[in-house]
């Protein structure tokens, strides 16, 4: 056991490192399965470990998006001026000016969402359960409809961004590799974070609030702070595909609620909520299944997507990891009374 | 000893029904303070508005002479006036151990504190507490699956794991097994002269907080009945009278 | 910003122009307070929130719409919309909504979001993504100099709207059906030890929220346009009348969705009509601050 687990992860890296090299025909998809994971393991924090389950998060993806491209253009060009333009290919940047451009945007893009969940959230926090569900889903439906309505970063039309300036399979490379590094900081964050205090902390807020309250957690103090964490790591994906996608637009790309909004909640229920493991494999088995409705289903898949959801919420709602723990609570190190008759020895 | 909570005038209405009328009430720090009255007198109500679940008609609530009455249930508990539930609340899914270390005292932590993994010491004292309530044996055990009993002290055990200033337990007997009072009993005691933690009790069962108090208030009927030591109540006619429902 | 300063500066120098919005927003409003008043229903009976209820609305439109598509007399769609809704209400609940009451909140808002998505891709699917309305041919009335325009299929399906009220009404109120459903909102265990069958009650409400949806959806397609995806904004308004109102409050739920109609009306007139359905969900942010600030007085938090 003792060497098996370091031998396990040295193979994971190594196969997160090679996996493009060996599919090069799934470079796109593999990269899209991080950015899965990454919104999956961020929804779970709320979501699975903290209990306040978002149906708004998409809002700091598209808010990612749409920072990092005004700070990736900002850096170079005026953006009234780029955006009034609608891409018409006039504006060239140099290499130092893209990459400098989406660093910062990137880095960027996760430091505002910090920022905006931390303000939505010292509202938000105070609804509970399905209030909180809408209310958040109310912020991203209005983020995006306002944004398509704003014509400083394009409007409805959405906003160009350079293309990567080498050749294109590398680009697709650097993409994949951005993905999987944020990707994997956010599992090794969260794997230390839920051993410490505050990760007990969040689970207590989840099991009973009330009581966690009259313990004296400062309950929005802790749930801001694991929002803004999370609103990090999607805002950096979204920085990410932003660059990855070149053009984006704002209701169907940036903010889009029902799409990859929701995608993301059914991957961490497919999974198992409030583990470390369940989203990510609940990402993985989601994006198999949308790869393979996508390919035979012509037409059809968003109908077996939202079949899906109502599947996996009716019938499978514990996921893959409540499966094995209810089967299997030994491994989990969950331990009964045996014989509970009842009577305390005092 | 100097007062540590203060109740003055305090009324509270539903509706129609007056729950607390005026109420006065003090409780003394280090001390044991008991209340006590039959079933719909307004315990419940008086206690409900010290920890903050529901906003008062008039007067003030003052701990450490702070004003407490329009405060938030959060923000009354971070001030150190801890309470348990008469319905005990701990996190079944947890073990008795996690149990305890959730029950740290976050609110004496900064964040930075709070990202940081529990040290051994937190651990031993989880242990150490778990034993002075007699759950030492069961501590890895899954704590939704230990009788009503055991949870209750668990929540006890957890209640001293956050080093209160002062302690509102409501009911802390009810539904317990009548042959472990008396354990209970004499750890609720031993909390309050070795760990130094102010108790406030409300309790039903007059043979309970004769033994424990120093000092008791009564209540019938919303209003502030009668107070004194035990061997005042007991020979109080009125709460007797109270309690037989002789009016 | 121009443009915004014009279009409120207009309100103050031709009065009238207030008149045309209010009876637009009233009119709406009357369709929106419809759809709310179904998922009132269904949230105090069986505490489910309904995400699919802009769908229903939806749904029940383009069953008008097919039909006249098919030769049927417009007119009649709103009955049979409410038929064919109440027969798809009811496979839904079956399906699914009966397996969720028990569960936690989460669940059912879950679990109607994917219904949602469902239909809104199935009526894509069906019906494709271009906008869609019916004609009834009647003629448009005009008053004050051609300032305020009331189209004679407006009123009719105002008066539609209100017909179909007073039915519901009347029958939750003198019908045993009814009385047993306000009694299992209530209580439902109660309910269930006096012999109530609270399955057959949970079904039937859910059926019947789904057809007065399709019989606002079937009024809407003759008065307005419908577009597959416009349901979550529909449900999003149900959503905002009745967080305002509350349960079980049907006057406040009638105001609160004639009021949300006048307001969505005045945003769009001041800010453009591009910003109809941010207004829409903005306005649900602020009725939920509001309602926020409200408990916090009382030391609560909304739940």
């Amino acid at each position: 056991m003792t060497i098996a687990k370091p031998v396990f992860y040295l193979l994971l890296v190594a196969f997160i490192i090679a996996a493009p090299l060996l599919f090069p025909n799934f470079g796109t998809q593999l990269a899209t399965l991080w950015l899965m994971i990454i919104v999956a393991l961020t929804w779970d924090m709320t979501g699975g470990q903290m209990g306040y389950n978002s149906l708004g998060n998409i809002f700091f993806y598209g808010t990612g998006m749409y920072v990092c491209a005004v700070i990736g253009i900002g850096i170079a060009y005026p953006i009234a001026e780029y955006t009034n333009a609608a891409g018409g290919g006039i504006y060239k940047f140099t290499d130092t000016q893209y990459f400098l451009g989406a660093i910062l945007g990137i880095i960027g893009a996760g430091f505002f969402c910090s920022l905006c969940a931390l303000i939505i959230g010292y509202f938000t926090f105070s609804l509970r359960g399905p209030y909180f569900a809408i209310g958040t889903l109310g912020v991203a439906i209005a983020a995006g409809e306002l944004v398509s309505n704003w014509d400083w970063v394009g409007g409805g039309q959405g906003i160009a961004l350079p293309v990567y300036p080498y050749d294109l399979d590398q680009g697709k490379l650097f993409f994949y590799y951005l993905f999987a590094v944020t990707g994997v900081v956010l599992f090794l964050f969260l794997k230390w974070m839920y051993k410490t205090r505050f990760g007990a902390a969040i689970n207590a807020i989840r099991d009973d609030e009330e009581k966690a309250e009259a313990m004296g957690i400062h309950t929005l103090r802790y749930k801001l702070t694991t929002w803004s964490i999370s609103a990090f790591f999607v805002g950096v994906a979204g920085g990410i595909s932003a660059y990855q996608l070149i053009h984006f637009e704002p209701l169907e790309t940036a903010y889009q609620t029902i799409n990859l909004g929701i995608f993301m909640v059914v991957c961490v229920l497919l999974g198992g909520k409030g583990t470390l493991w369940g989203p990510i494999v609940g990402a993985i088995l989601f994006q198999i299944f949308k790869e393979v409705t996508w390919n035979y289903l012509l037409g059809w898949q968003w109908v077996a997507l939202g079949a899906l959801i109502v599947v996996t919420v009716v019938y499978f709602q514990d996921g893959l990891m409540g499966w094995l723990k209810t089967t299997k609570p030994e491994w989990f190190g969950i331990r009964v009374e045996e014989s509970s008759d009842g009577g305390a020895k005092a | 000893m100097s007062t540590i909570i203060e109740v003055t005038d305090v009324s509270k209405s539903y509706g129609g029904v007056v729950a607390n009328k005026d109420i006065s009430m003090t409780v003394q720090q280090g001390g044991i303070t008991g209340l006590i009255g039959p079933n719909g007198s307004g315990k419940t109500t008086l206690f409900n508005s010290i920890v903050g679940y529901h906003p008062i008609d008039s007067g003030s609530i003052k701990f450490e002479d702070r004003e407490i009455s329009k405060l938030q249930v959060p923000q009354i508990a971070r001030l150190g006036l801890l309470r348990t539930f008469q319905q005990t609340r701990i996190y079944g899914e947890m073990n008795g151990v996690q149990n305890m270390l959730i029950s740290q005292p976050h609110r004496k932590m900064s964040l930075r504190d709070a990202f940081t993994v529990n040290t051994k010491e937190d651990y031993d004292r989880a242990d150490h507490l778990l034993e002075f309530v007699g759950l030492y044996e069961k501590r890895f055990l899954q704590s939704g699956s230990l009788s009503f009993g055991q949870q209750k002290l668990l929540e006890f055990a957890m209640a001293l794991m956050n080093e209160p200033t002062c302690l509102l337990l409501d009911e802390p007997t009810a539904g317990i097994n009548p042959t472990l009072i008396n354990g209970l009993i004499d750890r609720l005691k031993r909390a309050n002269s070795e760990f130094g933690i102010t108790l406030f009790i409300i309790e039903h069962n007059m043979r309970v907080i004769m033994n424990m108090a120093d000092h008791i208030y009564c209540l019938a009927h919303g209003e502030m009945l009668a107070q004194g030591t035990p061997a005042e109540i007991q020979n109080d006619q009125r709460v007797v009278d109270a309690y037989l429902g002789a009016h | 910003m121009d443009q915004i300063l014009g279009n409120l500066g207009l309100l103050f120098e031709f009065p009238v122009v207030n008149l045309k919005i209010i009876i637009d927003g009233v009119m709406i409003g009357a369709l929106f307070a419809l759809a709310a008043y179904g998922l009132a229903l269904v949230w105090g009976v069986m505490n489910v929130k309904n995400l699919a209820q802009g769908d229903f609305v939806i749904a029940g439109g383009y069953i008008a719409w097919w039909l006249t598509g098919l030769g049927v007399y417009p007119l009649l769609g709103v009955p049979l919309a409410f038929v064919l809704m109440w027969g798809l209400g009811w496979i839904i609940y079956k399906l699914v909504i009966a397996r969720v009451i028990e569960r936690d909140l989460f669940t059912s808002l879950l679990a109607t979001f994917g219904i949602a998505i469902m239909m809104a891709q199935l009526l894509n699917l069906l019906f494709g993504s271009d906008t869609q309305s019916v004609n009834l041919g009647f003629e448009t009335l005009f008053f004050f100099d051609g300032f305020v325009d009331v189209p004679i299929a407006k009123l009719i399906g105002v008066c539609m709207a209100a017909v179909l009220a007073t039915c519901v009404i009347v029958f939750m109120k003198y019908s045993r059906m009814g009385q047993a459903i306000r009694a299992t909102a209530q209580d439902a265990r109660a309910a269930r030890v006096l012999g109530i069958d609270t399955e057959k009650v949970y079904a039937f409400t859910f059926s019947l929220n789904a057809a007065i949806c399709g019989a606002a959806g079937a009024i809407i397609v003759m008065v307005w346009v419908i577009q597959p995806f416009y349901g979550i904004t529909y449900a999003i308004r149900a959503f905002v009348i009745v967080t305002a109102a509350g349960l079980g409050n049907l006057p406040g739920v009638i105001a609160a969705g004639l009021g949300i109609g006048a307001l969505e009306q005045y945003g769009s007139h001041i800010f453009g009509i591009g910003y109809q359905q941010a207004i829409a969900v903005l306005l649900l942010l602020l009725v939920l601050v509001f309602r926020m600030i409200q408990q916090r007085r009382s030391r609560q938090v909304l739940k």
